[in-house]
């Protein structure tokens, strides 16, 4: 019993359960297409951790009217999309774009990763050298007697 | 030494990076519309509906364009502080009605009083989307040529007013 609630519930929260439930009519299934992965793509600036398609803020609803009648005019999806930019600027795209300003966050994690690699590098390398030291004349002198001792 | 050093100074400055995120407010996101000529538009005004206000009346004087709706309630909150600078008469304050019904709006201004020089009125927001507006209240500084110069995300406060929006009016006013 217990189960099958957890499931139900579990199911209720899946995303295709969730926001973007506008009845809309397309000429073809491509162009459904289309809309489906624009409105994924593209963030809602109420809540800013959902797409535009995931959103029941009253904004998200009106850009996705926005990005249907585009569609239906037949404009192409970069189109759409620069419409979008030019309005709420790159943060609206789930996948900004490279360039000077959102270098950091293209790269920052490939140079953090880089930083980690180095730091461990060095760390190894002082530890090989440090355990591959050669004994000297007299450690090895002192080494046998002990080893004697025992025996 | 170095082996001690350098742990802290990297735990300093993630300590640095995360300090400064923790102040940044992720609400506001920057317009690209800052620089750029006013969008331009074409709305019957709240008072009248058979007259239309567009982007020209940005023309020749700085000019503080409010967007605001009665349902909204940061609104309220902001409403007296530009009762109080409609009053002061530093600048021009427009205001873009918006999603709203016109009994509702101009209810609102009878009752709580009326700072906006004029109000354009638009019931769908789709030139708040031209503006890019996501959140009432927002407000943007227009210079007398009609360019954007600077947006306000959410009700203006006494600080922001002295820190950013005077100083950036009286330097705009200077300049023409």
């Amino acid at each position: 019993m217990r189960i099958t609630l957890f499931l139900a519930l579990l199911f209720l929260n899946l995303p295709g359960a969730s926001a973007g439930i506008e009845i809309r009519h397309f000429p073809s299934p491509a162009l459904e297409k289309r809309y489906q992965h624009l409105i994924e793509e593209l963030r809602c600036l109420v809540c800013q951790n959902q797409s535009l398609a995931d959103s029941n803020a009253d904004l998200a609803e009106d850009l996705r009217d926005e990005v249907y009648a585009m569609l239906i005019e037949g404009k192409q999806d970069q189109e759409i999309v620069d419409f979008l930019v030019n309005r709420y600027g790159d943060f609206v795209l789930y996948r900004p774009p490279v360039k000077k300003t959102t270098a950091l966050l293209w790269f920052g994690p490939f140079a953090a990763l880089a930083i980690g690699a180095l730091i461990f590098w060095r760390l190894v390398k002082r530890r090989r050298l440090q355990s591959a030291e050669a004994l000297s004349e007299e450690e090895r002198h002192r080494l046998n007697q002990f080893l004697h001792k025992e025996e | 030494m170095l082996k001690y050093l350098l742990p802290l100074g990297l735990f300093v400055g993630l300590v640095v990076l995360l300090a400064v995120g923790l102040t940044l407010n992720p609400r506001e996101v920057p317009s690209p519309l800052i620089g750029k000529p006013a969008p331009r538009f074409q709305l019957p005004t709240l008072e009248n509906p058979n007259r239309t206000i567009g982007a020209d009346i940005f023309q020749g004087k700085v000019t503080l364009l409010n967007v605001w709706a009665s349902w909204c309630v940061a609104c309220r909150q902001e409403h007296p502080f530009l009762v109080e600078l409609a009053r002061q008469g530093e600048v021009a304050i427009i205001g873009l009605n918006y999603k709203d019904t016109r009994q509702a709006a101009r209810n609102w201004l009878a009752n709580l009083g009326n700072p906006y020089e004029i109000n354009a009125f638009d019931a769908d927001g789709k030139v708040a989307i031209d503006w890019g507006v996501y959140g009432v209240p927002e407000t943007f500084i227009i210079d007398p040529k009609g360019i954007i110069r600077y947006k306000h995300i959410g009700p203006i406060t006494l600080q922001d007013w002295e820190q950013k929006l005077a100083p950036l009016i009286r330097y705009l006013k200077k300049k023409s």
